[in-house]
């Protein structure tokens, strides 16, 4: 069998650049050298394996996942869920997807959160699943309420799910945030204006998703990943030297 | 107008903010949910090959050490092989080469054990020298910041590296060299990744 080769080169004037004014904690952590750019290795076109005995099946639901017995999270219940692709329209299996995003009040839990919105005691606030043989996961959550953070003096995060995402080489590692349709903070919000190209930005904005719904039950929103994809080996792959 | 050509674009990166713990480290952010937390082990019990420890600290552009970042290492085993379908060759069992590591709140120090790898294959026939893959998020940083760690002990196969020499700037080589030091007996490789300013850290678009 054939092995695939390189990954696509990543498009950078796509994604956000390092240094971004308006958002102010990116001016004192962006590189001022250009990155080096490296044709693949195997160090690059390899990446840690996961299997289902490195997680719980009852992980991706947060809801219930820190609950006590008999109790579960506060707020609008959604199920987020999607799939894993590469650039080729290929289906990503059995890949790990971990999440972790505010309770519905806007409130994290952690150490370093002082925002005053209550924690909620039954809410961790942090989710992880592997995608099936199709790229396909899915959570269920509560919508996370938007918060307020210091940039300016007035700064709003939308309400967002951070996700970490894998894919099976460590050119593939990404880590993105998911935005809700109609959330008119979106387009106030210095972090996601990072990203200089509108249509890039559409790409984090889930869809509401009716008939992923459960009716009486929880409303649903779906969110695609794209991974960067790699050519295929038909004519030449010198990336293991014969 | 030429047919389309399909493909999709990959998903846009977006920082992984100041509370990426939650996700990827629960215990760091003060709570216990996971039956184990995914990273904490990166060469199993099993591994051969010299045990060693790295630790470092990452700068920011004012000289301060950055104090929430969370770092991802990823290494082939001793024997140069990494444990991915892709890689031929068997890895010791439990030996995954693969970790994640925060930094302390207060110090901005870093911290893994693990075992030293050995050399990998290059393209093109070249020999790579041993090292450890990097990738750095945090707040403050758009894209994940991709970088080597190679080791100073290595001299003949940093010299001979195909990545280290593609650097043109000699001098910005050394920013990818870990000291050798040892501390109660143990070998610790020490690295301090700048991510800005004078000697900043060489980061790589893989
Ligand atoms: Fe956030």
């Amino acid at each position: 069998m054939l092995k695939p080769g390189e990954f696509y080169q990543r498009d950078r004037e796509w994604h956000p650049p390092a240094y971004v004014p308006d958002y102010k904690t990116s001016v004192a952590r962006s590189p001022r050298q250009a990155l080096i750019s490296l044709e693949n290795t195997v160090s690059e076109i390899t990446g840690p394996v996961f299997g289902h005995n490195d997680i719980d099946g009852g992980d991706n639901d947060l809801i219930y996942n820190y609950a006590k017995p008999g109790e579960s999270a506060i707020g609008e219940r959604i199920i987020l869920h999607g799939r894993v692709l590469d650039e080729n329209g290929r289906p990503l299996p059995h890949t790990l997807v971990e999440i972790w995003q505010a309770n519905a009040g806007g409130r994290y839990r952690h150490k370093k959160d002082t925002y005053l919105a209550p924690i909620d005691p039954n809410f961790g606030g942090c989710g992880r699943t592997l995608t099936d043989e199709n790229g396909y996961y899915y959570f269920r959550t509560v919508k996370p309420g938007a918060y307020p953070w210091r940039n300016w003096v007035n700064n709003w995060r939308p309400a967002h799910i951070h996700m970490s995402i894998f894919g099976t080489a460590f050119a593939q590692r990404l880590i993105t945030q998911c935005y809700f349709e109609g959330d008119p903070l979106i387009a106030k919000c210095p972090i996601v204006n990072t990203i200089p190209d509108p249509a890039a930005i559409d790409r984090l904005i889930a869809p509401l998703d009716l008939n992923a719904t459960i009716p009486l039950d929880t409303i649903a929103y779906k969110f695609d990943v794209v991974l960067r994809g790699r050519r295929s080996t038909l004519f030449e792959n010198r990336l293991e030297g014969n | 107008m030429p047919q389309s050509l399909e493909y999709l674009k990959e998903t846009p990166s977006q920082t992984a903010g100041p509370y990426v713990h939650i996700g990827l480290a629960p215990g760091a952010a003060g709570f216990d949910i996971y039956k184990q937390e995914l990273g904490w082990d990166i060469a199993g019990p099993n591994a051969r090959g010299e045990r060693i420890r790295v630790e470092g600290l990452v700068i920011d552009g004012t000289g301060s050490p950055v104090k929430d970042v969370l770092l991802e290492a990823w290494q082939a085993n001793a024997d140069g092989i990494y444990a991915h379908p892709e890689h031929a060759g068997a890895v010791e069992e439990g030996f995954r080469g693969w970790g994640r590591v925060i930094t302390d709140f207060t110090t901005g120090e870093w911290g893994f054990d693990t075992v030293k790898p050995g050399a990998v294959p290059g393209r093109n026939g070249a020999v790579q020298a041993p090292h450890i893959n990097l990738w750095i998020v945090a707040r403050g940083i758009n894209v994940g910041l991709n970088t080597r760690l190679y080791f100073e002990d290595e001299t003949e196969a940093n010299a001979a590296d195909p990545v280290i020499n593609m650097i043109e700037w000699e001098n910005r080589r050394q920013t990818l060299i870990a000291k050798r030091n040892e501390k109660d007996g143990k070998v610790v490789y020490r690295f301090v990744i700048r991510l800005q300013g004078e000697n900043e850290t060489v980061f790589f678009d893989i």
